[in-house]
């Protein structure tokens, strides 16, 4: 415990944010879509992972990060909208374990697709030039492209926020989560809603795959890994609850690299103690609605 | 309430239907095709895979298909059967016997370890829990590589013989192999169909069918999805046992959330919430599997394309389509 200073600490709780950063623009796709059609979304990491892929594939063509960036959220947000439109639709007002189920068996093809076309083995992806190296946050020095990665989730954040908030499609999108019945009344066309509301989560999904690509590498199973964590933040943070989903990512972020200084051994498993803490103490979540548990 | 009062009274006057037949003598009839199936199928390894995951099946099935809860976790009760009956044999030298009984038992704590924490939640919740804490199981035991050997697997659970009485028996041989393994997947199922014809079974689908009438008929809506989950938690221990004895190895892949996934697969392509459906899923499933995977390493795509075609079109399943079919 003597080498144990402030700094570190504090350096490693900005590493926690980074990946819980990443953790945040995953669960808060999963809460939107939850929130808004109530469907689990099981292919959300096989989403997550093709964003990675995508990104890979436009480098190696000549590509750039920064054309990735705008890139590969429409590529997979249009694939979203797909599926949804395609596989998805058929299955509303059938019960919500179909969609669950659907999605979980589109995953297991996804994910295939993807070892048929790049291989079963997994790529190391580069950081982009201009984001490598490290600058002196104050508390010692910190890698430049994490510091990226909580930047441009803030971003996302932002202009998801604006869009619900501020915009009359956002403002259509809110009361379809709250009653999609009235809305239908009201002229809308819901199901129109629901499409786009999938194409935004599957969006920032790929997003989040390829912000965390330079820092984990890409394998096709990526995907499974981080939607058993995923399910850990929206269950802390409480399903359907975007601000929920926020605080929990960020929150299992740091106690995920907080506890890989203190007892490494522990690292993989004190999430899921988080969240058996959470279930015990406060069942439906920081900011879930006790309603939408049954 | 008519799916409980059909399994109150399974002994009813009958139509003559075959269906109605089949219902009666349902855990005969599977004792019958258990008996004569390796005798059909091309190779006995596959007949016994088939057997074990038809267990595993029918355990999930009794969560997912008759208490109305979807389990995204059971790779953890099964897992965990198999390490702790690998474990015993391993490390503990314990004879054959004991250590299937120590899977059954590793099932019942572990179902009982997460049940206690995931049937807090209900509805969607249970399936993203289950997962969770699954994955949970699966870094524990990979971590504790001088017990589970990590990665590389729990190897040497080497059962040459199984004594039974002063006979000893051959385990090596296949065909013995099956028959022993049969015994006690045949006892499951007569296991199975008791529990789900006596009394409690009824407020198992009860709960199912309308839980509020359920919690106002006085019963334990919460015991009885805990107890339910517990069960099923003892079936896939002792499937997970005798996969343990049949590979002579655990493989960490045992707990990985894949094994979750292809017992819901199998359930939900022989039909949830029937007695037949998992050993007919498992079959099917598995056959299809060994098929297409001798053309394709890619075999996953394929089956996944089917289980998305089943969830589009068939979602009663196989049987529960046949029975559809047979009650018209």
């Amino acid at each position: 415990m003597a080498g144990l200073s402030f700094d570190l600490i504090a350096l490693q709780l900005f590493a926690g944010l980074a990946l819980g950063a990443i953790y945040v623009l995953f669960a808060i796709g999963l809460s939107l879509i939850f929130g808004m059609l109530t469907v689990v979304n099981f292919a959300h990491g096989a989403f997550y992972m093709v964003g990675a892929y995508v990104g890979l594939y436009l480098i190696s063509i000549g590509g750039n990060f920064w054309i990735c960036l705008v890139a590969v959220p429409i590529v997979i947000g249009l694939s979203g909208l797909a599926v949804e439109r395609v596989v998805i639709r058929p299955l509303y007002g059938r019960g919500i374990d179909y969609p669950l189920l659907l999605t979980f068996g589109l995953s297991y093809v996804m994910v295939e697709c993807v070892r048929i076309a790049f291989g079963k083995t997994g790529y190391p992806f580069d950081t982009p030039e201009v984001l490598q190296g490290a600058v002196d946050i104050g508390v010692g020095y910190f890698p430049l492209y994490r510091l990226f990665v909580i930047g441009a989730t803030a971003v996302v954040l932002l202009a998801l926020w604006l869009f619900l908030e501020k915009t009359s499609y956002g403002l259509i999108i809110r009361a379809g989560a709250r009653d999609p019945q009235i809305v239908r009344v009201l002229g809308v066309d819901v199901s129109r809603v629901w499409l786009i509301v999938f194409g935004i989560g599957t969006a920032i999904a790929g997003f989040a795959g390829l912000l965390a690509a330079p820092l984990q590498g890409v394998i096709p199973e990526m995907g499974g890994t981080i939607l058993a964590e995923a399910f850990v933040v929206t269950v802390v943070g409480g399903m359907g609850s975007i601000g929920g989903a926020v605080l929990a990512g960020l929150l299992v972020g740091v106690v995920v690299s907080m506890t890989s200084l203190f007892a490494p051994e522990m690292a993989k498993v004190s999430i899921f103690a988080l969240m058996a803490i959470v279930l015990i103490v406060r069942p439906h979540g920081f900011f879930g609605r006790a309603g939408l548990m049954s | 309430m008519t799916k409980a009062a059909q399994s109150i009274k399974p002994h009813r006057a009958t139509t003559g239907s075959w269906y109605e037949f089949a219902t009666r003598h349902r855990a005969s009839i599977v004792a019958v095709v258990i008996l004569i199936f390796p005798l059909v199928m091309p190779f006995t390894a596959l007949a016994v895979n088939i057997l074990i995951y038809g267990l595993y099946a029918l355990g999930f099935n009794l969560v997912f298909g008759y208490l109305g809860l979807l389990s995204f976790g059971h790779a953890a009760l099964f897992g965990t059967g198999a390490y702790l009956c690998g474990i015993a044999i391993v490390h503990f030298g314990w004879p054959w016997y004991a250590a299937i009984a120590a899977g059954v038992a590793g099932g019942l704590l572990m179902a009982l370890l997460i049940g206690v924490l995931a049937i807090r939640t209900r509805g969607i919740y249970f399936a993203m829990v289950t997962m969770a804490l699954s994955q949970c199981v699966y870094y524990l035991f990979y971590q504790a590589v001088d017990l589970t050997g990590g990665e590389n697997g729990l190897r040497g659970i080497n059962v040459r013989t199984i004594d039974l009485f002063g006979l000893r028996i051959d385990f090596i041989n296949p065909m013995i192999r099956y028959y022993v393994i049969a015994a006690f997947v045949i006892a499951a199922f007569f296991v199975m169909s008791r529990i789900l014809a006596s009394p409690f079974g009824a407020v198992i689908e009860a709960v199912r069918e309308n839980e509020m009438r359920a919690r106002a008929s006085g019963y334990d809506v919460t015991l009885t999805r805990l107890l339910t989950f517990v069960l099923s938690g003892g079936f896939c221990g002792l499937a997970g046992a005798l996969q343990a004895l049949h590979l002579s190895i655990v493989p960490i892949e045992i707990l990985h959330y894949e094994t979750s996934g292809l017992v819901v697969m199998i359930a939900l392509l022989g039909g949830m919430g029937t007695f037949f459906g998992p050993m007919i899923g498992a079959a099917v499933f598995l056959v299809l599997e060994n098929i297409v995977s001798v053309w394709t390493v890619h075999w996953q795509l394929i089956v996944g394309a089917i289980f998305i075609a089943c969830v589009l079109f068939f979602p009663a399943g196989i049987w529960g389509t046949l029975i559809a079919r047979g009650r018209r």
